[in-house]
């Protein structure tokens, strides 16, 4: 199973959730897990996305997920979990 | 679930503190394309590297995206041309000169390296040939790189190459003076050459290595200052596995795309290289880790003792990170690819005695130095046989890649581009080595016992 971790860091805004999990639904990215935390005004939430039936590119994706976050002054990003795991992981 | 901690750890250090690949480079035995006829030579040579790194490019780009981390550079090394050419004329190296930049433009490749040869104990006439024209290749290709390695420790130094090397920087200059001397950027001399090395302009394909192999540079020095800034007021002790964690870590992702780079291609993992590679971008240099380990200035008293140490931690964190590792392997200090070092050599607090006591503790050499454009053949002679004897005596890779800028004077500063920076025009020492170098011949292999 191919999961991917969705970021999305900043300014805290009514409807981030809402709007990127309905960008997840669109491209049949299933979201497994889900946390988010805001600290003073700052939001981070982290998704943790199975990709087995996505129906795009990762790669367009992870762009449309980039430009959700540029429209609204976020940053958000799309990568593998790998990456995490063989950095945090021993 | 991942922690999130290290998710936003990761995420922060790819985004704030420049961590990135700053190269795949797939290495590439030209050993089959030998053949007697010259336009048959380059040909199987074009065709052989074009079908090999044929996907190269597009692989790194998926994989920089996938797991969100930028891959800087894409490039190829191949075999030193040198030990391919057979009885090649300087024209016919020339034709192989231009071969191989056209491949690179094929492929889309930033540099393509293993213009080479090895001459560390004496020179076929098929190296003299190469060498001669390393100037005019240099000067008419855009991507190719050329290297020449001049001694190793059990071979001693080749006195006749490093004379020869003189010239050879020169000329590269001279030829190149329209475009700020740039053909000596890409000419590098070294001794004790690693065989698997992925950073331009020294990777060459060596000869005790498989058909094609995938090689990864990581780099990250934006990363380990961050970490040190954060670690605050530690003792040496401390602050030394800070160092090693940090390097754990961006080596695993230079394990993690060399793996990915390696199936994706169908191509054998070589190394890891577990270098610190800086930019001249603010935020990814090897002159503000040691400004934050505590010295004023890069280039004061203190200086080897810190990039000594900061060395030996990015070594010894990142080795455990990575199955094979290889490569240059340390703490680049090239000064105009690097914010903090151009700084401090502008200011004159970074001089070039300094530089080269740094090589004798960390990786690779006199690195991406400008010297002024009248300095004399003799004495780039005797800076090449200096830093080359530091290499030879304490058994590791030293390198000089020094550029006499055509018509620039000290405190001129010249403007290369790129990744490859800008630097100040740096004094030097002009008294001539001109009757030592001219001596020529072999400076003897060192002992081993008696250490002092």
């Amino acid at each position: 199973m191919k999961k991917a971790v969705i970021t999305v860091t900043g300014k805290d805004a009514v409807g981030i959730i809402a709007r990127v999990s309905a960008e997840c639904s669109e491209c049949q990215a299933n979201i497994i897990d889900i946390t988010q935390s805001v600290m003073s005004e700052y939001f981070a939430m982290i998704m943790l996305v199975e990709l087995d039936r996505l129906n795009i590119k990762f790669a367009d994706f992870a762009d449309r997920l980039e430009a959700i976050g540029r429209e609204r002054g976020l940053v958000i990003s799309a990568v593998h979990e790998d990456i995490f795991n063989t950095m945090h992981h021993i | 679930m991942i922690n999130t901690a290290d998710i936003l750890e990761t995420i922060g250090m790819i985004r704030e503190e420049n961590l990135d690949i700053r190269t795949i480079t797939m290495g590439i035995s030209l050993f089959d394309c030998v053949s007697d006829d010259e336009d048959r030579l380059c040909q199987k040579i074009y065709d052989k590297i074009t079908k090999n790194a044929g996907r190269l490019v597009s692989v790194g780009e998926e994989i920089a995206k996938d797991y969100g981390v930028p891959i800087v550079n894409k490039r190829v090394s191949v075999t030193p041309v040198s030990l391919v050419g057979g009885d090649l004329s300087p024209d016919g190296y020339m034709k192989l000169a231009r071969t191989l930049d056209r491949a690179a433009d094929a492929l889309g490749i930033n540099f393509i390296g293993g213009f080479s040869a090895l001459v560390h104990k004496g020179m076929t006439p098929s190296e003299r040939a190469l060498i001669s024209v390393i100037p005019d290749a240099l000067a008419e290709t855009g991507k190719v790189c050329s290297s020449v390695n001049v001694a190793t420790t059990k071979a001693g130094i080749n006195m006749d190459a490093v004379a020869m090397m003189g010239s050879v920087i020169k000329r590269a200059a001279y030829l190149t003076r329209d475009n700020n001397s740039i053909g000596a950027a890409k000419l590098v001399v070294f001794a004790n050459v690693p065989e698997d090395n992925p950073f331009m302009a020294g990777a060459f394909h060596g000869v005790g290595e498989p058909d094609s192999v995938i090689n990864v540079g990581v780099s990250g020095p934006g990363a380990v200052a961050s970490a040190i800034r954060r670690a605050g007021n530690c003792d040496l002790s401390e602050l030394s596995d800070v160092i090693k964690k940090t390097a754990f870590k961006i080596t695993r992702v230079g394990q993690l795309v060399a793996n990915e780079a390696s199936r994706r291609l169908g191509v054998p993992f070589g190394i890891v290289d577990l270098s610190l590679a800086p930019t001249p971008a603010i935020g990814d240099s090897v002159a503000r880790i040691l400004e934050n380990m505590g010295l004023e200035v890069c280039g004061g008293y203190g200086t080897t003792a810190a990039i000594a140490m900061l060395n030996d931690a990015v070594k010894k964190g990142g080795v455990m990170a990575s199955s094979h590792v290889g490569g240059l392997s340390g703490a680049f200090i090239p000064v105009s690819e690097d914010e903090g070092m151009i700084a401090a050599a502008a200011s004159g607090a970074l001089t070039l005695e300094k530089l080269e006591a740094m090589t004798a503790v960390c990786s690779v050499g006199l690195d991406m130095i400008v010297v002024p454009g009248d300095t004399s053949e003799a004495v780039i002679c005797g800076m090449i046989a200096d830093e080359i004897s530091i290499g030879v005596a304490n058994t590791k890779t030293t390198a000089v890649r020094v550029i006499p800028a055509y018509g620039k004077k000290v405190g001129d500063s010249v403007e290369f581009g790129g990744l490859l920076g800008a630097a100040p025009v740096m004094k030097i020492s002009e008294s001539s080595p001109a009757v030592f170098i001219g001596r020529g011949g072999r400076v003897p292999a060192p002992i081993h016992s008696l250490k002092n």
